[in-house]
């Protein structure tokens, strides 16, 4: 069983869903993103996605596409998120870390070296926006074979007849893109999330988590309670943008964001 | 598995024009590297286009809009006083700067706008980089009473005014695109981010070869009406098929689709040209095969000027229609076949083919087939008098007059 199959077990025993955290690997700089990173186990993230920097970042919205140029402008490479990675795993065992990104940085570095080295430093799974079942050859099966989790988007354009599809070679979890549109745009409407998480349910069993535009906890709350897990992360790389240069209270604050995110979430079932 | 880090693929076809295969792929070139929001468009898109192409309604359709609107056939032009000074080859200029709106771009617009008009699509989005493409794709829309929306870097813009100006009186909303190289790549990037956020309604009109699957196949089939013309043409003029082809590439539709008709004609040398900016060795280029390695960008993987780490390096060219990371999967393929050349000329050197080609033949072209045309200059001279070469002169150069005028240190 992986990290993250692990994970979503126990939520699902406790009875609640989970929060799963997006930053941008790097941002805004190597040293302050480990600290970041470090502390989010303790305020509350239950899932860790780390973005792979990218010059042109298409599926994303202003706020992801700054942090992922301020991380690439600090020096950030696909190496160092897994020399990064590496750091993490050494003090938690635990925490599922999954690397979300685009392909282009991972056709470069040579897939199957990438597959390797992050199995190596304690990866989990992937997430690579511009690579649909159609391409699966390329990573999603290697991955697979390495034990990684590769997990897909589903969207609203995702119908039923394309569904299967989709979910074939997704593990891990299923991620549901709220809204038809890039992160951090429009808000999700929870009506319309509910049905959708219930009509991915019914084509699997996998935990369906949910992002794309939930910002405030009470609105992570409202996804939290049909959805497996909530996703957060144009909000939290807004406060690292807020913050410029980097600081204790950078921390802070992205801690203290996560950890009002998470008690929502991990609250919402009892409401 | 295949071996999909290998560059080249030494494997013959027995077509050059068989491609690309059911999975969009020429060679280990092309696919369909896009968001899953996106991919049930792409494959509606694919079945729409599958089901126009087998329509003879359509084609007639086309035929006739080319025909009155963009005003095909365009000549195929002898530059009688060029070849005559270049003291080579029979040098042919297929003119499609004659086109409406002044260059190829038309070709591709009007047979994406007539299959937009078939899957009841309401809005069009298109990005750009000199400005033709948007032209082309505002000049449609505002025939077909659509709404349209294009995409273009703000330093193009500011390189670009007048064909900005031209759209907007087209009755085109001209987003301005401020992120990364505030150039086509961006544009790119942020028409791909509206698809995807309105995905319903809107016809997304690529202008070149270049996207995920079907895109440069589609392209390519609009944009070969230049080589189906020159091919009848220079037959009718010189009884005989060229010995060379030369068109200059930044994406790669004028080149694609005046070399697709010849591509099994093994008599045919066939060289690309791309734009080597301030020179290959600076870095300050847009040349993707001669000096890119194959990346996934923009739904494609194909050749890209990219740094180790996997990141889009910034391209430059004097010309804005060149100044592109990327080129078409197609070229990229027929590159590693061996079936076409990849040539460069310098920001430079196309500026002198401008001049040249303005004296002598009393044509402005714009500075992208300038690129072209620096290469013929250097072709030209070494082949016999019997040999002859076509050119496509894809572009008219009333829009970079400004450029031009500011390089030679002229304020107008």
């Amino acid at each position: 069983m992986s990290r993250i199959e692990r994970r979503f077990t126990e939520l699902r025993r406790a009875g609640r869903a989970g929060l799963v955290t997006y930053l941008c690997g790097g941002d805004p700089d190597a040293d302050t993103f480990d600290a970041i990173l470090r502390g989010l186990p303790r305020a509350g993230a239950d899932v860790i996605e780390i973005g792979m920097p990218f010059s042109d970042p298409m599926a994303d919205g202003p706020t992801i596409q700054a942090g992922n140029l301020r991380a690439l402008a600090a020096g950030m490479t696909l190496a160092r998120v897994l020399e990064t990675v590496r750091r993490f795993r050494a003090r938690d065992e635990t925490t599922p870390i999954v690397l979300m990104g685009y392909y282009n940085p991972i056709h470069r570095y040579g897939r199957i070296r990438f597959l390797d080295d992050a199995v190596a430093a304690g990866v989990d799974g992937l997430i690579v926006v511009d690579l649909p079942p159609e391409e699966d050859e390329e990573l999603c099966l290697p991955a697979l074979e390495r034990g990684l989790n590769f997990i897909r988007l589903a969207t609203p354009t995702t119908d039923d007849a394309r569904l299967p599809a989709v979910l074939a070679n997704t593990s891990g979890f299923v991620y549901y893109v709220s809204i038809t549109g890039i992160t951090g745009a429009a808000a999700p409407v929870v009506q319309q999330v509910d049905a959708a998480v219930a009509r991915l349910k019914r084509h699997t069993d996998l935990p369906v988590a949910v992002g794309f535009g939930i910002r405030e906890p009470a609105q992570a709350a409202a996804i939290a309670r049909h959805a497996d897990a909530a996703v957060v992360g144009s909000a939290l790389v807004e406060i690292v943008a807020a913050h410029a240069g980097g600081s204790s209270a950078l921390i802070e604050a992205v801690h203290a964001k996560v950890a009002e995110l998470a008690q929502a979430v991990g609250g919402a079932r009892e409401a | 598995m295949t071996t999909l880090e290998t560059g080249t693929d030494s494997h013959r076809p027995n077509s050059y024009r068989s491609g690309p295969d059911e999975r969009g792929r020429f060679g280990i070139h092309g696919g369909r590297f896009v968001a899953e929001t996106l991919m049930p468009n792409i494959l509606e898109l694919e079945r729409a286009y599958e089901a126009a192409k087998k329509d003879p309604a359509f084609h007639a359709e086309l035929a006739e809009w080319f025909k009155d609107y963009v005003g095909r056939p365009s000549p195929l032009y002898l530059a009688g006083r060029l070849s005559e000074h270049l003291g080579g080859a029979r040098v042919y200029f297929k003119r499609d700067e004659l086109n409406h709106t002044g260059a190829h771009k038309i070709n591709n617009t009007v047979g994406q706008i007539l299959l937009a008009r078939r899957m009841g699509k309401k809005r069009i989005i298109a990005e750009t980089g000199a400005g033709q493409h948007g032209v082309a794709t505002a000049t449609v829309a505002a025939r077909f009473g659509l709404e349209c929306i294009v995409y273009m870097g703000e330093r193009d813009i500011e390189r670009q005014k007048p064909n900005v100006f031209r759209m907007r009186l087209l009755g085109a909303e001209v987003r301005p695109v401020g992120s990364g190289s505030r150039t086509l790549k961006d544009a790119m990037n942020e028409a791909l981010r509206d698809w995807v956020t309105n995905v319903g309604d809107t016809f997304y009109i690529i202008g070149s070869v270049a996207g995920p699957h079907p895109y440069p196949a589609m392209v390519r089939d609009f944009q070969s009406i230049i080589g189906r013309e020159a091919r009848e043409q220079i037959q009718e003029k010189e009884g005989r098929l060229p010995d060379l082809l030369v068109a200059a590439v930044g994406g790669g539709s004028n080149a694609m689709g005046l070399f697709h008709p010849f591509l099994d004609d093994p008599g045919v040398r066939i060289v690309a040209v791309e734009a080597a900016g301030d020179g290959i060795g600076t870095g300050r280029h847009a040349a993707a095969m001669t000096a890119g390695s194959p990346g996934v960008l923009h739904g494609a993987r194909s050749y890209l000027l990219q740094d180790g780490d996997g990141q889009v390096i910034e391209p430059h060219s004097i010309s804005a229609g060149l100044d592109y990371p990327g080129i078409g999967p197609e070229h990229s393929w027929l590159k590693d076949v061996g079936r076409i050349e990849v040539a460069s000329a310098t920001d430079e050197e196309a500026l002198e083919a401008f001049g040249l080609c303005s004296r002598l033949e009393g044509i402005l072209p714009a500075l992208e087939p300038c690129h072209a045309l620096a290469q013929v200059i250097r072709l030209a001279p070494e082949m016999g008098k019997d040999e002859i070469v076509i050119m496509n002169l894809c572009g008219r150069g009333d829009k970079d007059v400004a450029t031009v005028a500011d390089r030679m240190g002229v304020v107008l």
